[in-house]
Formats: C-alpha cells, sequence, structure tokens
C-alpha cells in the first residue's frame, strides 16, 4: 500500500452533507417570519439567543479554559447599554445593539487586567463578583430606574418598524443573525493559528508555553472577543424584552447556569456541543417547565452525570460512535481510492 | 464615635465572613478544590437548623448538636461519592459539578422550604448587647465573632499538632507519596470536606439567628467567604479572619456613607486589595 | 525453593500509549538483597512503582508473600509491609523532619524500627528534627527519606537511585549504613545507575533494558562484557 492511499483533508462527507443541511436548514428559518406563528418566533429568537451564548461561553471556558460564573455582567452590560445609547444618546436600537458590543469590549479590558490575577477555580468566582459590581452598580443608576429597572421608551420600540408583525419579524432576524454571527467567529477563529494555539494551551499548558505560544495574550483577546459577543447578545435579550432591571440583567441563574448546562450537557470543547445543547435544553425546557424548580434539579442531576460519565457532552457520545465532525477544525487522514482531490 | 462604631460593629460582622470563610480555605488547602456550592451548603446548613429547632422545640444553638454532625456525614459522603471522581488536572470537572450541586441545592430548599424568607428564633440573644467603653456591643455578633476566633484555632490547631492535619498536609503536598504513607487519599479528603463543612453547618446557624435567609442567597456567601479568603491571602487561615474583618468592615462603613453601597464597597475594597496586592496580605501558598 | 516474599510474571506497564515494561519476570527471595541496575530509561523506577502500587496493573502479576498485590492501591500495599525510597527522596515540604519520619510510621506496624533507633542511625537528623525538611542538605533529605521508609517497619524496601544528585562521600556513607538497615531480615531491592555500587552491596541482580529483562544472576558472577551487553544491547 502506497501512502497516495491517503490523502489530508479538513472536511468530510459528513461535513459537506452538514454543510449542505445547514443551508436548507439556515433558508427555512430566514423565512420563518412567514410560515411560523408568533409564539414560536418568540421561542426560535431565545433559542438563537441562548445557542449564541453558549457558543461563547464554551469558547471561553471549553477552548482556552477560562472558566466563568460571570458572563451575566455582559449580557446585563449590553442590556443596559441598549438602553442608555437610545435613550440619552438617541441612537437607533440596531446602532445601539452594536455600541453596546463597542462598549462591551471596552469594559472588559480592565476587568480582564483585575480578574486575571486569579488563577483556575478562583478566576471563576471573580467574574462573579464582577457580576455583582456590575449588578450592584447599575442599581445606583437612577436615571435607568435603580434597583427597579425601566422600560424601553414605546417611540424608541416605534423606531424599529411601524408595525408589531415587523418589530418582531427584525428582533426575531437579529437573533438568527446574532447566533449565526457567533457560530461563524467562533468558528473562524479556532481555525486560525491563535484558535488552534488555543487547543494546544488547553491541551498542555506547558508544552504550549515552551513552543511560544503567548498564552495570556491569547486568553486575554479571548475574553475580550467573548465579553464584546455577549454584550450584543445581552442587548439583543433586551430589544425582546423591552424591560431591563437589575436582577433580572444580572442573573446568574439565566445567563449562566443555564448556558453551563446547555455547553455541559451538548459537550464541552466542541463546536457541535452547543447546538446540541441549546436543543436539548429547549426540548426538556418545553416538556417539563411545568415541574418548575425539579425541572432544574433535574438538569443539574443530568449535568453532573454527564460531566462524570461522559465529560465531552452528548455530541461527544455520537462522535466516539461516527467518528463525526461538521465543523472541522484539524486536519484529518483519510484512506481514498481514488486521487487527491484538488 | 458613631464611625468607630461602624467600625468595631464591621470587625464583627467579618467573625461571620470568617466563618463562611473557613471551610472553603481548608478544602482548597488540602486538595486545591473549590467549591462553588459551598454558600449554598451555608444555606442548606441554616434550614436544617431551623427544621431541627421547630422539631424539636430547642434553641437555634442547641440545633449545632444535631447540625453539625449531619452535615459532616454529607460532606464525606459527597466528597467520596461524587466530588473525588472530579479531582484531577483538569479544572472544569470540580468546577462544573459543583456549579451544578448548587443549583440542585437551592432549588431542593425552594421546594422543600418555599422560597419565603425564614429566620431562627434564638430568643434574647438576639436583642441582647452589653456597653462596652461607650459602644453597645450586640450579644450574638460578638458570640459570632468568638465562634469564628475559636473555630479557626481549633482548625489551625488540627492542621499543624494532629496526625490527622498531618496526614492533610501530606497529601496536599503529594498524593502520590502520601499513599505510600497508607494514607488513602480519597478517605483523607472525605474527612477534611467533613471537617470544612462542620464548620459550614456553625456558619449556617449563626447565619440564621442573625438574618432572616432564602434558598437564593447562597452564592452571595460564596462571594463573602470568596473574597475574605482572597483579601487575606490563599493558606492562610489566620489571614482568612483578617480578610473577613476587613470586608465586614469595608462593608459597615459604606453602608454608613450610603444606604445602597454596603455590598458594592466590600466588593470594591476586595478588587482594590486585588489590584494591589493579587496574592493577598498574608498569602501561604500559591494558587 | 527458597521462601519468595516477591513474585512478579509477566508484568506489562504503560503510561498513555506508551509501553514501558515489557512482560518482566522476577522473584526476590526472604532476606536477600536485590539490585536492579539499567541503563536511564529501561523502566528500573517503573517497575518499582508498579510494585509499590502507584501504578495499576493486573491483580496477578505481582505477589507479595503469595497475595496477589498489582491491582492494590498505593496505601493498601504498603500497610501490607512494602516500603519505597523513592527517587529524587520527595520529602512533604510543609512536614518537619520529625513529622515526616512520623508519618512514616503512621501504619503502626510492629518491628524494630522507631524514631530513636532512626535518631540513632542518623544522627544529624535528630538536631534538626524540628526544621522543615526542605532546608536541609541533600543527603539529609536522603536519611530523611530513607527513615521515612523505614519507620514503618517494612519486610520488603524498595530503593529507588539513594545516590542520585549526592556527593560521592555522602553516598558512601549512606551505603555504609545500608547493611545496618537491611540486616534485620529485611528484603531490599535497590535500583541504581552506579552499578559497582549496586553489584557490592547485593546477592543477585537483574538488568533491565528498554522495559525487558536483559540479564540476571548472582552479583559476583557477572562479568563486565555480560553486564556492558545487557545494559546498553551492544556486543
Amino acid at each position: 500500500m502506497s501512502h497516495q492511499d491517503f490523502s489530508v483533508t479538513r472536511t468530510s462527507r459528513a461535513a459537506r452533507i452538514a454543510t449542505v443541511l445547514g443551508a436548507i436548514v439556515l433558508v427555512l428559518l430566514v423565512l420563518a417570519p412567514w410560515w411560523a406563528g408568533r409564539a414560536d418566533m418568540r421561542l426560535l429568537g431565545e433559542l438563537f439567543l441562548y445557542l449564541a451564548l453558549a457558543s461563547l461561553w464554551n469558547l471561553l471556558a471549553g477552548y482556552a479554559g477560562l472558566v466563568s460564573v460571570g458572563q451575566q455582567a455582559f449580557v446585563g452590560f449590553g442590556g443596559y447599554m441598549l438602553f442608555a445609547l437610545t435613550i440619552f444618546a438617541g441612537l437607533p436600537p440596531v446602532v445601539a445593539v452594536l455600541g453596546a458590543g463597542v462598549l462591551g469590549a471596552m469594559v472588559a479590558v480592565p476587568v480582564a487586567l483585575l480578574i486575571f490575577r486569579l488563577r483556575g477555580a478562583y478566576f471563576a468566582i471573580g467574574t462573579w463578583v464582577m457580576a455583582e459590581v456590575f449588578r450592584l452598580s447599575f442599581a445606583q443608576i437612577s436615571a435607568l430606574g435603580g434597583g427597579s429597572g425601566s422600560s424601553l421608551p414605546t417611540n424608541i420600540v416605534r423606531s424599529m418598524a411601524a408595525s408589531r408583525d415587523g418589530r418582531e419579524a427584525l428582533s426575531y432576524w437579529l437573533a438568527l443573525g446574532a447566533a449565526v454571527l457567533v457560530i461563524g467567529v467562533v468558528y473562524l477563529f479556532l481555525r486560525s493559528n491563535k484558535g488552534l494555539a488555543l487547543s494546544a494551551i488547553r491541551d498542555n499548558e506547558l508544552a504550549a508555553g515552551s513552543l511560544g505560544i503567548d498564552i495570556w495574550r491569547t486568553k486575554f483577546l479571548v475574553y475580550v472577543i467573548t465579553a464584546a459577543l455577549t454584550a450584543v447578545i445581552g442587548a439583543l435579550i433586551f430589544l425582546q424584552k423591552l424591560r431591563i432591571s437589575p436582577d433580572a440583567a444580572f442573573s446568574v441563574n439565566d445567563w449562566t447556569a443555564f448556558v453551563i448546562f446547555i455547553v455541559v450537557i451538548g459537550g464541552i470543547g466542541t463546536v457541535e456541543g452547543p447546538i446540541i445543547g441549546t436543543l436539548i435544553f429547549f426540548a426538556l425546557r418545553e416538556t417539563l417547565a411545568d415541574l418548575g424548580t425539579i425541572y432544574l434539579i433535574v438538569l443539574g442531576i443530568v449535568a453532573i452525570v454527564i460531566m462524570l460519565k461522559a465529560p465531552k457532552g452528548v455530541w461527544g457520545l455520537i462522535r466516539a460512535r461516527f467518528d463525526l465532525q461538521l465543523f472541522p477544525l484539524g486536519f484529518r487522514v483519510e484512506r481514498s481510492n481514488r486521487d487527491k482531490e484538488t | 464615635m458613631e464611625w468607630f462604631n461602624a467600625l468595631v460593629q464591621g470587625a464583627l460582622l467579618g467573625g461571620l465572613y470568617a466563618l463562611f470563610a473557613a471551610g472553603l480555605s481548608l478544602i482548597f488547602g488540602v486538595m486545591r478544590l473549590v467549591n462553588i456550592a459551598h454558600g449554598d451548603l451555608i444555606v442548606l446548613a441554616a434550614y436544617l437548623g431551623l427544621s431541627v429547632t421547630l422539631a424539636l422545640g430547642v434553641h437555634p444553638l442547641l440545633a449545632l448538636v444535631v447540625v453539625v454532625p449531619a452535615m459532616a456525614a454529607a460532606g464525606y459522603v459527597l466528597q467520596r461519592g461524587i466530588l473525588n471522581q472530579t479531582l484531577g488536572q483538569d479544572l472544569l470537572p470540580p468546577l462544573l459539578v459543583t456549579f451544578g450541586l448548587s443549583v440542585i441545592i437551592q432549588n431542593a430548599l425552594l421546594e422543600v422550604y418555599s422560597a419565603d424568607p425564614q429566620k431562627m428564633n434564638a430568643g434574647v440573644l438576639e436583642t441582647a448587647s452589653v456597653s462596652v467603653g461607650g459602644l453597645s456591643l450586640g450579644v450574638l455578633p460578638v458570640l459570632t465573632f468568638a465562634v469564628a476566633v475559636l473555630v479557626i484555632a481549633a482548625l489551625q490547631w488540627t492542621f499543624y499538632r494532629t496526625a490527622l492535619g498531618r496526614a492533610f498536609r501530606a497529601v496536599s503536598d503529594n498524593q502520590d507519596i502520601a499513599q505510600l504513607m497508607g494514607l488513602n487519599r480519597h478517605h483523607i479528603f472525605g474527612l477534611s470536606m467533613a471537617l470544612a463543612l462542620a464548620v459550614t453547618a456553625i456558619a449556617g446557624i449563626l447565619l440564621g439567628i442573625r438574618t432572616s435567609f432564602d434558598p437564593s442567597i447562597g452564592g452571595g456567601r460564596l462571594i463573602f467567604g470568596f473574597e475574605a479568603v482572597i483579601i487575606g491571602g490563599l493558606g492562610n487561615l489566620w489571614g482568612t479572619l483578617a480578610g473577613g474583618v476587613i470586608l465586614g468592615v469595608a462593608q459597615t462603613i459604606g453602608a454608613k456613607i450610603h444606604p445602597g453601597w454596603q455590598l458594592l464597597s466590600g466588593h470594591l475594597v476586595f478588587l482594590i486589595i486585588l489590584a494591589v496586592r493579587p496574592n493577598g496580605l498574608f498569602p501561604r501558598i500559591s494558587g | 525453593m527458597p521462601d519468595m516474599v516477591l513474585e512478579i510474571y509477566g508484568l506489562d506497564a504503560h503510561y498513555g500509549d506508551f509501553q514501558a515494561l515489557y512482560g518482566i519476570d522476577m522473584n526476590v527471595a526472604r532476606g536477600e538483597v536485590l539490585a536492579i541496575i539499567g541503563a536511564n530509561g529501561a523502566g528500573k523506577t517503573t517497575l518499582l512503582r508498579s510494585i509499590a502500587g502507584l501504578m495499576k496493573n493486573r491483580d496477578d502479576q505481582i505477589r507479595y508473600n503469595g497475595t496477589a498485590i498489582g491491582a492494590m492501591r498505593a496505601d493498601q500495599v504498603a500497610r501490607l509491609g512494602i516500603a519505597l525510597v523513592p527517587e529524587g527522596r520527595q520529602l512533604f515540604p510543609s512536614l518537619s523532619v520529625e513529622e515526616n519520619l512520623v508519618i512514616g510510621g503512621q501504619i503502626g506496624r510492629k518491628g524494630p524500627w522507631s524514631l530513636s533507633e532512626i535518631y540513632a542511625l542518623f544522627p544529624i537528623l535528630k538536631e534538626r528534627r524540628h526544621q522543615q525538611s526542605t532546608s536541609l542538605s541533600g543527603g539529609q533529605q536522603q536519611m530523611v527519606a530513607i527513615g521515612r521508609a523505614l519507620m514503618a517497619n517494612p519486610d520488603l524496601i524498595l530503593f529507588d537511585e539513594i545516590s542520585l544528585g549526592l556527593a560521592p562521600v555522602i553516598i558512601k556513607s549512606i551505603y555504609e549504613a545500608l547493611p545496618n538497615i537491611v540486616g534485620e531480615g529485611m528484603t531490599a531491592l535497590i535500583v541504581e545507575q552506579d552499578i559497582a555500587r549496586a553489584l557490592s552491596v547485593s546477592s543477585r541482580a537483574y538488568c533491565l533494558q528498554e522495559g525487558r529483562v536483559s540479564l540476571e544472576g548472582a552479583s559476583g558472577g557477572l562479568s563486565r562484557a555480560e553486564i556492558s551487553r545487557a545494559y546498553f544491547g551492544v556486543t
């Protein structure tokens, strides 16, 4: 057998099929305002935003090893910036959403400089302290409603689109666009040299250091990028809700606990994991939500069992069985009977 | 005088925070484990205390006789049953598993006790005060602080003067070699979690006598304990007491300036210390 | 057949995908001092770690006094009376000298060794007993490591490279103390890179090469040529 029987490739048949299927699903989703009901669209919009949050947290914790339990800091910050930029600066909501991202990146820099002094697990609690500082600080701003919060003025809401249907469609498309954008950014980042370096760091910090990979700068960059995008998602979340308060904006349960469960159940450290996890999470929520607190207990138990018995999550189980990778990151060696395709 | 009073009240409050922190500090020292569910375990202890006082009609402090061993036993089982499996090079499993545990405990408490705030009735102890040099000091805060000092002294003694403490330090230094000495690290880790949760039980009962509590407040207690540990310096139990006092003073002084600034000023002092002295004021071990 | 303390049959050991030992067969008689020699990476330390229980093996690959111990944890093996003086000494830095010795005797086996016996063997340790173990010189640390293993009153003691990194005069004094130690009816397994030293204190020797036994025989009866062939794999 000569070595020409093998070819090195990044893609695979499964990945190509996934691309085609993905494109079809995406087109169907874009057309949802014409085929889906109002409640379905709202649910899908929420799903897309959770998917984006999960992908971002996965990049942070699963690839950069920065386990944060304080991403609600940036969700809430983004939400509040949407309100501040539209109410005080008179920006159109869509522009304000992007502005929230820029401001999120700016505020993430000093935050990172401080909490990067904490190692490992203490970093996690440090991020939580930061989120608390954000929550308590915004509760002090009376112009934004203080502790009880405020609603987005109707003239600003109306400025998005004239009709309620138009607004809901726009809101839906923004959420879908944000999810696609985030998954795209995460995927492209992971395929870049910096992203591959991240995987190297995760696998062996010492070895990666000796290869001359600047661990600190790469992690810093990831932290700031995810903070900015998380703030954008936060702005979109509260553009859907139209009402903000410190407790809702900086909720550790809503914006971190659920997100962590999604990623852990789906498969941490894989691009596909958050997608599977979000689908499972919403399927469980829609069927078990009546159970209230029991549902959360079940979710916690499922996450613990998965972390102990199948640390790569549901996607890891699928991949181990079928050798699938829908978002190819590394290169793979394939045996082929034909000449290498170009 | 008013400010001096705030200072003293803050220092006494720091005793409670040191009690929140001591268990956290202990398990980090022995097995480098950071337990995200620590705050929820404090709240769980408070609820257990409540149930015991109601069921047996005893004073909350007497409930310690039941709650301390119960929490210690739960700690041993929890460590050997679940947490030992998560320990290793990878940071994610212990963090995420204890995070899951935190959500489970919180919602289980909601299910059993509802979201209504509860309080333990400690009778005259709650309102009794003594006058010292013109200051009126509550007996309960003074008692809490004294208990904190005693608990930390006892932990310190256990750590440096007993066979158990020697085993803790040996396992912390080098798990493999400690195994060669006939120490089963899983058992030692279980004992350290049992000890940590025994302290947590004391902290929970004192918390539940001092203020009202509900299932959602665990996260805040974890953060206070964590801040006390980091301010004091990792691995230094007396430093943790100092960290608790600094945090308590920062909070009461902040509240004195503006009622809304109590928690915020505590966090800010923590962040300032983190910026200036990243290893805390009295570090023993590197994180 | 003499009374065997330790019997090893077909022992394999792996670090992940890397196989360090290939079918090692070995037996050690009661009271014997056995030397194990071999180049760096030949598998000597892996062999000792396997015996001590720091590496998991198939249960029946290692038998100690007839009991299968291959799959036991290190603390269980220690309780049965096997002690290891690890490579690089590996004292507990947060324990004092005396605490390091005391913790060695923690399992409470009966026997000739106690704190006073250790201090009689290495008087310098008594002077330094309240110091942090890391403040001692390399040779003194090695004395603590040996003392710590003896405190367990083991039936079988494993020495891993006890001369590594020490000055020649220190090595000489430690090896002079060795007959006092193993003279008490203890069985010893000595891993050493210094071949002459190892052969002079032992009655029998095994040579390992790339994870396999390449030579075995009475220490006095091995020729220089045989050893260098077994050691380096060249003729």
